[in-house]
């Protein structure tokens, strides 16, 4: 995708139009590109319009649920220290991609799922993931980490779009993955890492949109490959990848 | 059943909504009370129609609630207005929901049912009354006919835009370059700027 086109999704991110995959990618454009953040921020202001049109009566009823509930869910601390004003347009170009990262997520993960952590200190970071699921933990700290990369491609045999984000430094590789062909029943998706040719099981995905940690180290891998293998997964690929993303 | 609609248009005199979710930063019950008072409305009627089943819907919108209360201490005041946070916050839940509950074979289905029912027809008729219905819906009119489709199926209806493309039977690219341009008419209609 060029640079243009990339440019043009501000419109489908703001309204939360874009596929898991796609948004991670479009994330990480977002992170060289003020310009287009600033779009989004008038793009969801401007929605917000729409939404706030929308409103209905509420029931008085509700407002005392909602108020009963607040003592039973524990607030959670400032995500970033206050810095003086002058840094203000600094900060949101440095926080914002990592704050938007967790909306692809969100959809991949489930409901109530992935609070991902988006502050850059790792310290607070791992602090923060301690009280997440094992799995989730791992994918939260992939994303903070600060050579996390991404790369996407199209899948084969439909209009899917799969995006592996990794990092070097902590060794492990994410996958999120939607619109591949749905899969017969019997089947699963089954994730490789490619070494330099030999496919190394890196997980399995039973669902044609998801997002999975892989299972194993990165070690040297020069990319990742995803078949479909019957339920259960298999030692090794029994046929052509629908789709390979290099780790470039 | 009492109940009240509050809405933040242009001009329109009410609590300061940053103020309110700084006091509730701080777990301040009250203030929290207050913000709610504001911002419920919009976000029941926003979840509700992405969602449509009203019980769902209350279900969400408690849930998009308590992560205000939750996450108060996230919100930065330099990206943008509380209702605008609040209700990203809405819009990701609900079309999260509606995505969840969606096999691959129902979303077919709801995909072709939502071919015979444009989302514009409905919003039309819904938004109507109140000043910021009324400019709102003027200016949603004054987009093309694709671009508010575009628009209101993704977000009204949490489409995604490679359906929003299946949909109108128009190409990716297009439907990209149309929800955009959209958007853009509809900020500088609504005078949005932030």
């Amino acid at each position: 995708m060029s640079a243009a086109d990339v440019h043009t999704l501000t419109g489908a991110y703001a309204a939360h139009a874009l596929d898991p995959a796609e948004c991670a990618e479009f994330e990480h454009h977002l992170e060289h590109c003020p310009a287009c953040a600033q779009e989004v921020a008038e793009f969801t202001a401007t929605l917000a319009r729409l939404g706030s049109a929308s409103a209905v009566p509420v029931p008085a009823e509700f407002k005392q649920r909602v108020m009963s509930a607040l003592d039973t869910v524990r607030q959670e601390a400032p995500r970033t220290a206050q810095l003086p004003a002058g840094t203000r347009r600094g900060r949101l170009r440095r926080t914002w991609p990592r704050f938007a990262l967790a909306a692809c997520l969100a959809l991949a993960v489930g409901a109530g799922g992935l609070a991902v952590q988006q502050h850059r200190e790792a310290d607070r970071a791992r602090a923060r993931a301690t009280a997440m699921q094992r799995q989730q933990d791992r994918i939260a700290d992939l994303l903070t980490a600060p050579d996390a990369r991404t790369t996407s491609g199209a899948v084969a045999g439909g209009t899917g779009v799969a995006t592996v984000v990794w990092s070097p430094s902590e060794g492990v590789a994410g996958f999120l993955a939607s619109g591949m062909p749905p899969l017969a029943p019997g089947t699963t998706y089954q994730l490789w890492f490619d070494d330099r040719g030999t496919m190394r099981p890196a997980g399995l995905m039973p669902t044609a949109s998801g997002a999975l940690l892989l299972s194993g180290p990165l070690d040297g891998a020069s990319g990742v490959g995803v078949t479909v293998e019957p339920a259960g997964g298999s030692p090794h690929p029994t046929g052509a990848p629908v789709v390979l993303l290099s780790f470039a | 059943m009492s109940a009240v609609v509050h809405l933040s248009g242009p001009g329109r005199p009410g609590p300061d909504l940053k103020e309110l979710l700084g006091r509730v930063a701080l777990g301040d019950q009250n203030a929290f009370g207050k913000l709610y008072d504001a911002v419920a409305g919009p976000v029941l009627g926003l979840v509700r129609r992405v969602l449509r089943d009203p019980a769902q819907s209350e279900e969400v919108a408690q849930e998009v609630l308590l992560e205000v209360w939750r996450k108060a201490a996230h919100y930065r005041p330099e990206r943008g207005e509380v209702m605008a946070w609040v209700l990203t916050i809405a819009h990701r839940r609900a079309v999260d929901r509606v995505r969840a509950a969606q096999a691959a074979a129902d979303r077919e289905q709801r995909i072709a049912a939502a071919s015979h029912a444009p989302a514009y027809d409905e919003v039309a008729e819904q938004v109507e009354g109140r000043l910021e219905r009324e400019q709102v819906r003027r200016c949603l009119t004054g987009l093309t006919e694709v671009q508010r489709e575009s628009l209101t199926l993704a977000y009204f209806r949490g489409f995604t835009y490679p359906e929003v493309a299946q949909l109108l039977g128009i190409p990716l690219g297009t439907v990209k370059t149309r929800m955009r341009d959209g958007l853009i008419r509809l900020r500088d209609c609504l005078g949005v700027g932030v």
